[in-house]
């Protein structure tokens, strides 16, 4: 059985900002949401690294083991799906991740927090796959389709890889081999527990 | 001929040369000594093991985006998991299983001399109506935070996950909203009854005979005695430090980072957990503990022997007018005497 993943090559990214776009488009994304976003080290500076980053989709996930009212649920590939319909907005699930992936809208007065809304994997959620309400709450269904998350497939320099854990592991090892250097595939030691070596 | 020759010898050259070029390629591919451009950048482990989160610059006005690592959240989620569920078990289970065994072998602690049918005011009608509200609220607060850290394991199991959602979501709206009342009631009762709750030699007295919790010890005390005392300053001091934790939680993120949010969380967590165990005990001895204490609070009024028995100074300092009641022998200053 694949086990999904995300490997961003941070000596590649240009933050072009091509995975955040699509995503948007994609899962028609709410305003003030950003499921995935591209952040700059040392902006302008000389070795400058740009990383782009949503969901890991980690192993253990954190969020589904903090969650009051377990509204998260991991998938057969890996992926970490929840339920807008059993989410109650507590916000501990943000706490909980090394990665900052779920992101609320404001609702209410102060920090009143609506329903939690993260990277999907491009995955959907518990709705029939490719319904109506599916797309509503969730977005793009596209591995249901047997595609891959459009954030990995827009990239415009293929630093952002998405696809089976191994698979995505030895093209990013060969790419190192090939090229001489690489930085490591950033958060991978956090989220699954593991390099791309292992 | 020579000029074919002549030919020949370029061509050969031309190979010779090409060939020779092309060779170095499979020597660079076994021995890669290409330069790094990013030889200056930042690694991973690096940035982590210096700032244990790593953060950078975006594009979009949510600055909390700007982080994309910080581990510390595993462990974060792990306190909430484990610890806190350990803490609270152990602090409440505990504290409720001493109380029975407690009353198993103690009983209630009877008015000794029994009750004279006489009473005098104890709490004014605004004291008893601060305590209950904040006590009323309490209560709730405590249910629904309860069910933050135990709803999961314990209640969802014998539910649906929509009524269990549906009940944390009031759950959430009620612990929200009745902070505000509960805080307003811990700060008036500090102003309230801080002139009678400052620790004193009695105090000490008090504390020494055991608060004639155990035997037929009656040790004088003034108002409130030491162990009231302790529960006004845990009611006080730990009120107010769940405000504050709870006033960080509720709004998130106003000039606070992740890591003071998920202290504010552990604080308030696991002073919740041993504010509800003390809050137990203070419930147990208000009610099944004494004889003759709730109505202090339920009705303002207590039994002249209690107050005898177990406020024996305070009592002596109230006036005939705080007596109601069938009047007994009272001193009363009559014309010619």
């Amino acid at each position: 059985m694949a086990r999904m993943k995300f490997l961003c090559d941070a000596d590649r990214c240009i933050e072009c900002n091509a995975c955040v776009t699509a995503c948007k488009n994609e899962n028609e994304v709410p305003w003030g949401i950003n499921r995935r976003r591209v952040v700059t080290i040392n902006d302008g500076e000389p070795g400058e690294r740009s990383v782009s980053m949503a969901c890991m989709h980690c192993t253990d996930a954190p969020c589904q083991a903090v969650c009051p009212v377990d509204a998260f649920y991991t998938t057969a590939d890996g992926v970490v799906l929840y339920s807008k319909d059993i989410c109650i907005g507590c916000g501990y699930c943000f706490y909980a991740c090394p990665f900052g992936a779920p992101q609320y809208p404001q609702v209410g007065n102060f920090g009143t927090r609506g329903k939690m809304d993260k990277c999907t994997y491009c995955a959907g959620g518990p709705e029939p796959d490719g319904s109506a309400a599916e797309y509503e709450k969730y977005g793009a269904n596209r591995l249901a389709e047997g595609k891959l998350p459009l954030c990995a497939e827009m990239c415009s320099t293929k630093s952002l890889l998405a696809g089976d854990g191994e698979v995505i592991a030895e093209i990013y090892n060969e790419r190192v081999a090939k090229r001489g250097y690489g930085s490591g595939a950033w958060g991978w030691k956090t989220a699954y527990r593991e390099s791309t070596t292992s | 001929m020579r000029a074919l020759v002549a030919k020949l010898r370029n061509v050969l050259s031309a190979f010779a040369l090409v060939a020779l070029t092309l060779s170095v390629y499979p020597s660079l591919a076994q021995q890669p000594n290409s330069v790094d451009p990013n030889a200056s950048a930042v690694k991973e482990d690096q940035l982590l093991q210096r700032f244990k989160t790593i953060q950078g610059r975006g594009t979009i006005p949510d600055t909390k985006s700007y982080t994309i690592e910080q581990p510390a959240g595993r462990d974060w989620q792990h306190f909430h998991e484990v610890t806190l569920r350990v803490i609270g078990g152990a602090a409440i289970i505990g504290f409720l299983a001493l109380l029975v065994i407690f009353y198993l072998a103690r009983g209630m602690v009877r008015i000794e001399s029994g009750r004279s049918g006489r009473t005098i005011v104890r709490f004014n009608a605004a004291e008893r109506f601060v305590h209950w509200m904040t006590a009323t609220c309490f209560v709730i607060l405590a249910l629904s935070g309860l069910n933050i850290t135990f709803g999961r394991p314990l209640l969802l199991p014998l539910m649906s996950p929509e009524a269990f959602t549906a009940w944390s979501e009031w759950a959430k709206y009620a612990h929200n909203y009745l902070s505000f009342p509960f805080t307003l009631g811990v700060v008036v009762i500090f102003l309230m009854w801080l002139g009678g709750n400052i620790p004193n030699r009695v105090d000490v007295q008090w504390l020494k005979r055991g608060g004639g919790i155990v035997g037929h010890d009656h040790p004088p005390a003034e108002r409130f005695n030491a162990g009231q005392k302790m529960i006004y300053w845990i009611v006080v001091l730990g009120g107010a430090a769940m405000a504050v934790s709870g006033y960080v939680l509720i709004f998130p993120f106003y000039g606070t980072s992740i890591g003071t949010m998920q202290d504010a969380e552990m604080v308030h967590g696991g002073l919740a957990m041993l504010f509800i165990a003390a809050m137990l005990g203070h419930i147990y001895i208000g009610t099944l503990g004494m004889e003759g204490a709730f109505e202090a609070m339920g009705s303002g009024t207590v039994d002249l022997n209690w107050a005898k028995e177990h406020h024996s100074l305070w009592l002596e300092e109230q006036g005939p007018s705080r007596r109601t009641g069938t009047p007994g022998p009272q001193p009363t200053v009559a014309a010619g005497e």
